[in-house]
């Protein structure tokens, strides 16, 4: 862990970067502080149409986890296309819940196939002790139906992601043996047995193999 | 760009382009303006439209004059020469290997990679005729962004049609000075020869300085399904989405179904590759 009083010349570091090279190099070190100071910065970088910077600055954003989330959220709306891109990878792979209905929305119905398989492969990496438990079963069911609607994607890439995204889901749920887990497990087998695509077809086995090893009969 | 390298479709033209059905891209194939044709001619490839009515018009396009360019290209042959490629019809064979002699050089392209995936053999001996002269032949045409003949896909084509007599003609070819000719000569060796210091080519290519032609050596990995890429692959510096496409075609061919409709079975390795998968999603 970096002092808070080390942190500020990282961040100059990066405002002050004039090639997009020690700009992405400036946020790699930044991103590998972990200091909730560098928040807005790393999340500044997601607009700055940079690949290698926005990477830098999700990588970073999802170290610090949690604490992210709220800022993230926060600045969501005030964003370009490409930075909400971004963002939403970050909350994916964070897994708050709070981000959850971002998530359910951006797998079902983004335009971007490579958004809508962040989001759906994110829906199985909820953190869900993180959420009441009182909400957790509507909102697992929620996410298994979303899941079901993504399952039906024209991209194999978006199927793929919304069975790894099950797979998750089931693999939280399992313990409290929702009605809808044996459905879960019978959408698996038949996927296994019949996507257009193969790669589809091989990742629902696995799924459904590893699931039958956890699941009650 | 690499999302529509997934959903692969250009913008339609304005206008009737985006409500084509089956009849009316036939229809299509020889309306009067060129530009319909043209477009039809790539509905019917994507969507893989197997009427015969279809291959029909398509065998026509390919002796097409009417749309040469003022460079002497033909636009309209090179697209109907892609689409019977994809329909996978076995009557395309014959006009597709005469394409091989057209003065148009992407024409010739268009139809080697249409040879290939109809997995002909019989355009095995007019392919390798393409590479008469070796690397002293192999050069680029002034003024062109390209060399003599489309040696990248020949290579590609020869490797994948299994054509083992061509061996001594390809391998000259690994040490061709653009590296993506290179590339798929070892590509097409591995192919033949199943030895894997060619296939290993393509994963030294994977660290190199170029993004695009790391993009190149990832697909090529991922058409020969080289299994001990899989980690190389996935920790190269390009797009997820392309090293997804990699990783899936190391799955799907390596992957057996004991029955069409049966569950994969899985082996060690490819659940490996699928892990590796889902840290790229």
């Amino acid at each position: 862990m970096t002092e808070p009083a080390g942190i500020t010349p990282l961040i100059k570091a990066v405002e002050e970067a004039d090639s997009a090279e020690r700009l992405t190099i400036a946020l790699w070190k930044l991103a590998q502080a972990r200091s909730p100071e560098a928040i807005p910065t790393l999340i500044e970088a997601l607009g700055f149409n940079n690949p290698g910077a926005a990477v830098a600055g999700v990588e970073g954003l999802v170290a610090l986890g949690e604490i992210a989330v709220v800022p993230l959220l926060k600045q969501l709306d005030g964003f370009n296309y490409g930075a909400r891109a971004w963002a939403l990878r970050a909350l994916a792979k964070i897994g708050d819940p709070r981000g959850l209905e971002l998530l359910l929305e951006t797998a079902a119905r983004d335009f971007a196939l490579s958004v809508r398989r962040a989001a759906a492969s994110g829906l199985g990496n909820i953190l869900w002790e993180k959420m009441e438990p009182e909400e957790r079963a509507t909102a697992q069911e929620k996410v298994y139906q979303t899941l079901l609607e993504v399952l039906q994607d024209p991209e194999w890439v978006v199927r793929y992601a919304a069975i790894v995204g099950m797979q998750g889901l089931a693999t939280a749920a399992v313990s409290n043996s929702p009605i809808w887990l044996r459905q879960l497990l019978t959408q698996l087998g038949d996927r296994a047995k019949s996507d257009e695509e193969l790669v589809v077809r091989a990742r629902a086995q696995l799924a459904y193999q590893q699931l039958q090893i956890t699941a009650p009969a | 760009m690499w999302d529509n390298l997934e959903s692969g479709s250009p913008a339609p033209p304005a206008g009737d382009g985006e409500t084509l059905t089956v009849e009316v891209a036939i229809a299509n194939l020889r309306h009067e303006d060129l530009s319909l044709r043209y477009y039809a001619a790539w509905w019917i490839g994507r969507f893989g439209v197997r009427e015969p009515a279809a291959i029909d018009a398509l065998l026509d396009l390919l002796s097409e004059e009417g749309d040469k360019t003022e460079a002497g290209g033909f636009p309209l042959r090179r697209n109907a020469a892609r689409a019977l490629g994809k329909v996978g019809d076995d009557r395309a064979v014959a006009a597709l290997i005469e394409c091989l002699g057209c003065s148009d050089y992407y024409v010739r392209e268009a139809a080697a990679e249409s040879l290939e995936r109809l997995g002909d053999r019989t355009a095995i001996p007019a392919l390798m005729e393409l590479l008469n002269g070796g690397l002293t032949a192999a050069v680029q045409v002034p003024g062109k962004p390209h060399l003599t003949q489309p040696y990248d896909t020949i290579l590609e084509a020869l490797g994948t049609l299994r054509a083992t007599e061509a061996i001594p003609l390809i391998q000259p070819f690994l040490e061709h000075s653009f590296p993506r000719v290179q590339y798929s000569a070892a590509r097409a060796m591995y192919q033949l020869t199943g030895e894997g210091q060619y296939a290993d080519r393509l994963v030294q290519a994977l660290q190199g300085k170029d993004l695009q032609l790391r993009r190149s050596a990832l697909l090529d990995l991922g058409a020969i399904a080289y299994l001990p890429a899989a980690k190389a692959i996935s920790q190269t510096l390009a797009e997820n989405s392309i090293k997804l496409i990699a990783l899936k075609g190391l799955i799907e061919h390596n992957l057996t179904l004991t029955h069409p409709d049966a569950a994969p079975d899985l082996s060690p390795e490819l659940i490996e590759v699928m892990n590796l998968m889902d840290s790229l999603l």
